[in-house]
């Protein structure tokens, strides 16, 4: 992995640290435009569904889960619409400007998750989840963050068909077919958001946990210290 | 061997590149009120201007086999005050205007006597819920060929006896399923359901399905859009 590493001398001390280049600036671009745009898209999202709160027919209709309107967003049917469909587009040109940019420069190779990255799986999980010891990587990502990071692209990716096929049921009845007809896309596109939120978390609960510098490195695209081996 | 630069170089480097985000800002528009009308406006414009493009004329609403028919007492009466606006049926006309050869009140046998059309269609609610129906009528192309109206003009809107009216573009009004209907599951239409004629659009959402019809007029430009349209709901809403 072609990752850039400098050596950086203290003025005062004269101490050498080193830093890594994680993250370019297009990734870190549309890193931060889609954290707005999916919190964006599961609050309209969550207020309209609130207008429709179940799956199937209208009657009998049962309220599968009473969303608070406080954690929703657009006040009304029409107003989360006019989010949703607004930032939807912002939502897609991202995705396609990342995936277009991670495909073209090769830097997908960081976060794609490969067959040779399946036996590194559960010595990560093991370390996590069981406090196993810490494997050695010597790449920005490992196993399981590949993973998850793949996941979460292929879940984005999920949510705009399931959209789609919710928002244009006749110009994109072959959508709506592949998921099991229009009911289903309507369950697909709620399940995919939930699956999203659950990454959401995971990816924030790391954040935490890996503290500063590793945050930081989604701002400046440098990490300092990094807890691999860069050579 | 690892380029070097010591920690003030650095420091310029990181903060030149943490500064490459501040366009990020600028989603912070939308959190200003003055301009987050206008920006939601646009962006539910532009979703509509998309609409219109992935509409095709000659595409075909899914159709369904009877055995899928949502039972007639299961499909919902909306509206959005009035179940019944007191059609007195004796006297109903629908008063035809705008861009037409032929303007005038046409009764409910001049209308019927065009061929007639039934399809099961599904007919999907904004809110998220939907029912497949059965609609009979006939094709609103045949019927706007029949009052000659201008081929140029860009809309046709309806006025309803509760007060509610709406708008159809073209495009959609011509559509081969787009439907004058005056029967649901081979009975004349319910009060509930907009007697004596509604429209049954299976590329629209419910929303544009106006019931209870007493006006017609085909025109070049829109003064309103709909009910629920001049509200902040999508104007054009293909399915």
């Amino acid at each position: 992995m072609a990752t850039r590493a400098i050596a950086i001398e203290d003025v005062k001390t004269g101490e050498v640290t080193e830093a890594v280049y994680e993250h370019p600036f297009i990734v870190r671009l549309c890193h931060w435009v889609n954290a707005v745009s999916l919190l964006v898209m599961v609050g309209s999202g969550l207020q309209i569904f609130r207008a429709f709160p179940s799956f199937g027919a209208k009657i009998p209709e049962q309220v599968l889960i009473n969303w608070p309107k406080s954690l929703a967003l657009g006040g009304w049917l029409g107003g989360a619409l006019q989010w949703h469909l607004t930032f939807m587009w912002i939502y897609i040109a991202t995705g396609l400007v990342y995936l277009g940019y991670q495909i073209f420069s090769g830097n997908y190779k960081q976060v794609l998750f490969v067959r040779r990255d399946v036996p590194g799986v559960w010595p990560m999980v093991r370390h996590y989840f069981f406090f196993g010891h810490q494997p050695q990587t010597k790449e920005a990502y490992n196993p399981l963050q590949k993973h998850a990071y793949t996941s979460a692209i292929g879940l984005g990716v999920l949510s705009v068909l399931t959209g789609v096929a919710i928002w244009k049921p006749v110009q994109f009845s072959w959508l709506a077919w592949l998921m099991g007809g229009f009911h289903r896309a309507r369950l697909w596109h709620f399940l995919v958001m939930w699956a999203m939120l659950a990454f959401v978390f995971g990816h924030l609960v790391m954040v935490v946990l890996h503290g500063w510098n590793n945050f930081v490195s989604m701002l400046t695209g440098w990490k300092e210290d990094p807890e691999y081996d860069s050579r | 061997m690892k380029p070097r630069t010591d920690s003030r170089k650095f420091k310029t480097v990181s903060r030149r590149e943490l500064l490459k985000l501040t366009p990020v800002l600028a989603l912070g528009a939308f959190a200003i009120p003055q301009i987050q009308k206008p920006l939601l406006k646009g962006g539910l414009a532009f979703s509509d201007w998309i609409s219109a493009r992935l509409f095709r004329s000659g595409h075909l609403a899914p159709t369904f086999a009877a055995a899928d028919l949502t039972p007639f007492e299961k499909f919902p009466i909306n509206d959005y005050d009035v179940d019944d606006p007191d059609v007195d049926f004796d006297k109903w006309t629908l008063t035809v205007t705008g861009s037409v050869q032929k303007p005038g009140d046409y009764t409910l046998a001049q209308i019927q006597a065009l061929p007639k059309v039934t399809q099961n269609t599904r007919h999907v609610c904004v809110e998220g819920w939907d029912v497949i129906g059965n609609f009979g009528g006939v094709l609103l192309s045949d019927f706007l060929k029949m009052i000659g109206a201008d081929p140029s003009a860009r809309f046709v809107s309806v006025e309803c006896a509760d007060d509610y009216y709406e708008s159809l573009d073209m495009a959609t009004a011509l559509h081969p399923q787009s439907l004058l209907c005056y029967e649901m599951y081979g009975q004349p239409l319910t009060r509930g359901h907009g007697a004596p004629l509604r429209l049954s659009i299976p590329t629209k959402v419910g929303y544009k399905q106006a019931k209870y019809l007493t006006d017609l007029k085909v025109s070049h430009v829109l003064e309103r859009v709909g009910y629920w349209e001049d509200q902040g709901y999508s104007e054009f809403y293909g399915l």
